[in-house]
Order: structure tokens, then sequence, then C-alpha cells
């Protein structure tokens, strides 16, 4: 049977079991667009190519499935640069169709030509030109196996024009040999008796884990791991949702905007088992006194993420599921067991810096505190909701005051630190579950950054909501110009923003407004009940600031409770 | 620990694209590309690309670890450099002059290098050899009066 470089696009998509795509039209791709057109593939249309690219991300990041975007070539693909990047840091499987000029043309610097692969190659799994209509199908099939493969990543598919309009026999795509066969990532059998061997010898041992366990959908073996050793377990931020964060051996994330237990967990640990994280700098403080006391194991499915930061004493490329199915077994056969008395001391001493320093100790006064609005958030929705945040004091306090049970239902963007990701991401979520409660947690600033996707919102009736804690200033900006930069707030105030309440109506959606703190609960209560795109805005104290804090380029040792310790 | 010469093999799919990917991966991380060769093997659909760049060997093994995951990457090796052949090729114009003539001529001899081209005023010749003889050429030459030089990129097995 003989098709069109579109109908190959959509059967193709159809096989790899893609259930939407979230784009934006033009001239390269409307051959494609007349296809979706004609067949009524879903198709969520966004207001700009950055929220579909972050649309595509957090539809990934909360369904574990692989995030589809397409857009045309030139201005479409590159607006597209920032959501890419984003989901590349941070791991997320997602394929990108870009449109392209027809190939006589590329390379004249035809109208609306960018050389996207060329752009994207340093930020993208891999990335193909099509140049021949007989390896559609084939490059398709690729891109998915290559970006939910392994570590997941983006994977960008550029298309130019007159290769979709030829047309090819088509082959079933399940015929088709791909050029990659599955690698195996299974531990390395004595390296994995050397770990067990130094976890059975540990006093003071301490799990830390990232987004891989996520990733590789370990959850449940991290738990019964943590639960046999009795190791208590911190996470990055990428990793919120890996274990319950109400479970007795949490103790919430680690690094530069940490819990202070966590911080001094990792200061005084005689063993770190870390699994799927890649030691960020914002997790490690100055790298030369990180875990100093601790041997380190690092069990992680990238070889490249061992030794890069932080060099581990037992390095053991593996997925973490496999990993910790593995280690479960051995300790059953073993009847492994704690020595008590030793995990009493160490269980005791977090305890003791649990109480030194816990969360709810921010002071409350007559204007709405942010991490109060969270806290309250949280108990509203039972912590059962996918929260979606953007970047800056909004995310860190998220990340700090709402406890995640769950894997898939914290998305952030972790690496790239991208604001406007949060919205566009809790469009992408909402879409993936229609009946669950998504909530981008955002800045007056960063909401401003894809606001425009307000329209998509509105437009599918996606019941997203913001929360935006609004003071007036890109407040993480205006934390370190505090504290570091003598109060010169240089470019940092934004208090003239829009009226968000008259701006939410005019996009069709339901604005609230709080100003006082005994309004916080229920303009929550009212915007959660509302089946609509609602967006809240919650006036909170300006100065507010995000701690425990650990100054940068400072050890973990050195983690600060409030700004006068800082200066 | 010790920065110096290391060389670094890579068989990858005969594809384009795939020098600028790992172009990319060097430059991206910060290491300096100090030579690069690269031509099809024995199958004209793998290619080999050999580069040497300067670092310890930890440096090594993040590049290693950073191109293997390039997806058109079949192999990639260090080579040690004991136990490794290396070689590069120069192509040298020397001037020529009454006095130099008999002093190139000797040293062609003495490095069996191969006379390419030889006019009134300078001469063209080849020689292939490891770095050190390589360098002894050229110091050699450089008195006489070198007009142009190119080098390959390090060829290695
Ligand atoms: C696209 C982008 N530009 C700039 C920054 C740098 N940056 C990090 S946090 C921040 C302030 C964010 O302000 P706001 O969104 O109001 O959030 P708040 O910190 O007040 O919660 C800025 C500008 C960034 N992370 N992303």
């Amino acid at each position: 049977m003989k098709l069109k470089g579109p109908q190959i696009f959509t059967k193709t998509l159809r096989e790899e079991g893609v259930e939407i795509i979230f784009g934006f039209p033009g001239g390269a791709v409307l051959d494609i667009y007349d296809q979706i057109y004609k067949e009524n593939f879903p198709h969520i249309l966004v207001r700009h190519e950055q929220g579909a690219a972050h649309a595509a991300d957090g539809y990934a990041r909360s369904s574990g499935k692989v995030g589809v975007c397409l857009v045309t070539s030139g201005p479409g693909a590159t607006n597209t640069v920032t959501g890419i990047a984003t989901a590349y840091m941070d791991s997320v499987p997602m394929v990108i169709f870009t449109g392209q000029v027809t190939s006589p043309t590329i390379g004249t610097d035809a109208f609306q030509e960018a050389d996207i692969t060329g752009i994207t190659r340093p930020c993208t799994k891999h990335n193909f030109l099509v140049r021949n209509i007989e390896d559609l199908a084939k490059t398709i099939k690729e891109a998915f196996y290559i970006a939910r493969s392994g570590r997941p990543g983006p994977v960008l598919v550029d298309l130019p024009k007159d290769i979709m309009q030829s047309e090819t026999e088509y082959k079933e795509s399940n015929s088709l040999k791909l050029s990659f066969t599955e690698p195996k990532y299974l531990p390395d059998a004595k390296q994995l008796q050397q770990a067990l061997e130094l976890i059975k010898k540990a006093k003071r041992p301490l799990l830390l884990v990232g987004g891989g366990i996520i990733l590789g959908r370990a959850t449940n073996e991290l738990k019964e791991f943590a639960e046999k050793t009795k190791i208590p377990v911190t996470a990055t931020l990428m990793g919120l949702g890996a274990f319950p964060g109400t479970h007795p051996l949490w103790l919430g994330m680690p690094g530069m905007h940490g819990t202070y237990y966590a911080n001094m967990a990792i200061c005084n640990c005689d063993l770190m088992i870390t699994i799927g994280t890649r030691f960020s700098d914002r997790v490690t403080g100055k790298t030369s006194t990180f875990a100093s006391n601790a041997k380190i194991i690092h069990i992680d499915i990238d070889a490249a993420s061992i030794n890069k930061n932080v060099l581990a004493d037992i390095p053991i490329i593996s997925d973490a599921k496999s990993a910790l199915q593995e280690m479960n077994q051995s300790l059953d056969q073993d009847h492994f067991a704690v020595n008590e008395e030793e995990n009493k001391k160490w269980l005791d001493q977090i305890a003791e810096w649990k109480a030194y320093a816990p969360l709810t100790s921010y002071s409350e006064g007559d204007k709405i505190k942010p991490q109060k609005v969270i806290e309250t958030l949280y108990k509203l929705t039972k912590g059962e909701a996918i929260i979606a945040t953007e970047v800056g004091q909004n995310q860190m306090w998220s990340a700090l005051y709402y406890h995640f049970d769950y894997p898939n239902t914290f998305l952030s963007s972790g690496g790239l630190g991208t604001m406007g990701y949060g919205f566009p991401a809790a469009i992408g979520a909402q879409v993936a579950f229609p009946d669950k409660t998504v909530v981008d947690i955002a800045g007056d600033g960063s909401i401003q950054m894809n606001i425009q996707e307000l329209a998509t919102a509105v437009n599918y009736k996606l019941p997203v909501k913001i929360v935006i804690l609004n003071n007036g200033y890109l407040g993480m900006v205006r934390q370190w110009q505090e504290l570091f930069y003598e109060k010169r707030y240089s470019h940092s105030d934004i208090s003239q923003i829009p009226d968000f309440v008259k701006l939410a109506e005019a996009y069709g959606a339901v604005g609230l407004r709080a100003t006082k703190p005994e309004e916080v609960e229920p303009t929550l209560k009212k915007g959660l009940n509302i089946p609509n795109t609602v967006v809240m805005d919650f006036h909170v104290e300006r100065e507010e600031g995000v701690f425990p804090m650990v100054k940068p380029g400072t050890s973990l040792s050195e983690t600060k409770l409030k700004k006068e310790e800082l200066s | 620990m010790e920065r110096k010469d290391q060389t670094i093999t890579f068989l990858v799919n005969n594809k384009p694209d795939v020098l600028a990917r790992i172009a990319g991966v060097f430059s991206a991380r910060s290491f300096n590309i100090e030579s690069i060769s690269a031509n099809i093997t024995m199958n004209p659909e793998i290619t080999k690309i050999i580069i040497v760049t300067r670092g310890d060997t930890a440096t090594v093994t993040k590049i290693k670890n950073q191109t293997k995951k390039l997806v058109d990457i079949l192999e990639v090796s260090h080579l040690k450099e004991k136990s490794s052949l290396q070689r590069e090729m120069i192509l040298v114009k020397v001037k020529l002059t009454n006095e130099n003539r008999g002093k190139v001529m000797e040293i062609i001899k003495d490095y069996n290098c191969r006379l390419i081209t030889l006019e009134a005023n300078h001469c063209v010749l080849e020689a292939t050899g490891n770095k050190n003889e390589v360098k002894n050429i050229l110091k050699r030459l450089e008195r006489l009066g070198i007009e142009d030089l190119s080098r390959s990129g390090i060829l290695a097995l």
C-alpha cells in the first residue's frame, strides 16, 4: 500500500501508542496538520511552542509515557528549544517533530529555515533529519525507542516538507528492523555483593535517591529496601515522590534549600547509598566536604553520571529497579537484620536534628506566608494532587512543604531551572489525568513567562489550578540580592504586575484573590472546587526567604536556618 | 593527576552528524581536541575517528562515558601510549638555496622522507613518524626555512 508522509506519520504514532500531540501549526507542517484534521487525531493546540514542549514534558512526567509535540520549521522549532533542554536535563522521554523547509532549499537560508538538528544537538538524546520518505517510519520508531530506553530523554525528528509530501510503499512498522538492540542494565554481581557487605557493616547508613527511581519505576523496591534495612531516605528535587513523604524514615530534600536534618545526615553518615541521581551541585554544596565521612555506593543507569561530580567507592551501572530487586532478594536470603542498637542511635540522632530544626518553624504574622499556602494546599488535597511548579522560591517551598507520597506527582524543572515550565506542564498532566487535581504553584514572575497558555487550558476545559505566590518580586533573585548583594534589588522588583484576577477572567478562566492569612483556606477550598481553570492570586509577605539555606560554594554542614545567620 | 596527550579511538556509524556530535561532547564538556583524524574502516559503513586530547585518565573516562551514550557510536577505546602504535604524516615545503640544499637532502635521507616535488627554489617533502620523529624533523628543517606545513591527525593502532 502506497502512503504519503503524513499518513505514515499518524500510522506510526498510533502504533507507538501515542494518544495525544501537543502542537502549533505552520507552513512546513501543513500537510501533517491536514492529515490530523482528516483523521481527527487527538491534538492540543497551545499558544506558544515552548508551551507545547513543556506540556508534552508534563504529560510524560506524570504518565510515564512518551510526550509528543509537533511544530513548524524555523521559529516554531526554535521556540521549543527551552522545553527540549528542560526535558534533556531531567531525562524526560519526549519526541519532538519539527517541520523543515524542502530538502533542496535546506542550507540556502530559506524562509523559516533553522538548522534545528544543529541547534538541538547538545540538548537532545539524539536527533534525526529525515532524508528519504522510505526512512520515515523507521526513524519515527527509532526516535520513540531512543526516547524511552536506558536513561530517557528528548529526541527530535526534523521533517522536510517535500519528503512528507512524497509517498512510499508502507510496511507495517513492527516488521521494521531497528538499528538498536535493547541494552541490558543489570548490576554486576560482585559489585553488588561488595555493596551489601558495606551495608551490613554500616553504622550510620543513608539512602540518597534521585529521579532515576521514578523513571525506573522502582519506588516499591526502594520502600522495601529502606524498610528492610531501616535506612533513612533523602531524595533530590527530582526524586520527590520516590519515597513516601510521610514515612518515618523520610528526611526531606537535601542540598542548598534542603532540610537541616537531611543535610546533617549527609554530613554524618558513614555509608551513602545513592541511586539514580547525578550529584547536582545544588545537592552537594562544596563537593570536597560532601559526605566526607562516608563510603559511597553509587547506582546509576548512566555510566557517565558515576564519578562525574563525586567519587564512588562502589560504582554500579544498573537500572534502579534491577539493583534494588537483587539487593532485596539477597537480604532475604541472608535473613538480614540490622544491628538494633546502632540503628536506634542513628535514628535517635536524626530525630534530634528534626526536633532542633523542623520545617514548621517559620513565623506567622498578619501577612500571608507562602509556606502556609502550600501547607494548606497539601491539607486540602490530602497530598493527592499532581503539583507542577515554576522556578524560584515557589519551587523550593513546594518541594519542602507539600509532602509527596507518590511518584510522578511532582513536576518541576530541576536541571535547567526553567521559569515558565510549570503551567504548561500542568496542562500536560491534566490532559493525561483529566480527573485528578492538578496545580501549578507559581511565582508572579514565572507565571508571566507562559501565561498565554491560559487560553489553551480554557479552550480544552482543563481545570488546572494556578496558585500564584505573589510577592511582587522575582523572589529568589531578591533573596540572593538581600543576602549576598547588600539588598541592592537590581531589577528584581516586578510589582508592576497585571491584575491576575482580571487577567484570568479575560482569558475565560476564574480568578480569585487572597490578601489576608484568614483568606488562604477559603480561597483554596473555593478554587479547588471550581471545575474550571482557576487562577488564585495570593498576596504573600514580600520579603519572605526560603530556609534552610546553604550558601553557594560552602559545605552542607553550614546549613543556615535564618537570614541573620547568613550575612 | 598527570595531564598528557591521550589518544581515544571511536568506531562509529558512517552517518552525517556523527563527527559533529562527538566534537559537541568535547566542546560542551570543555575538553580540547589536539588532533583528529577520520576515515572509513574495512567496512565502509563504519568510520574510525582518532582524537588526541590533553588530560588525565579521569578526563579520558569522562569522555568515554559521555561519548558512549551517543547513538551512532559503536565502540570507544583509550589507546595506552606504551602498547599502541602512533604515527602522523607531514607535508613540508622547504626553501632551497645553494647553501642549504645539501642539508635538506641529508635530512631526507636521515629520516627516510619522500621528496614529492623538487623545484629550483623549494621542495616539498613527505614524512611519517611518531610524535618525536616528526618533532625532530621539523626542528631541523625549521632552521633551513619552512615555507608551508600540513600535519595530519594522529593515526594509531
Ligand atoms: C527562564 C528563566 N529566566 C531567569 C531565571 C533566573 N531566576 C531564577 S528564580 C527567578 C525568580 C523567579 O521569580 P518568581 O517567578 O516571581 O518566583 P519567586 O521566586 O518569587 O517564587 C529568576 C529570575 C530562570 N530560572 N529561568
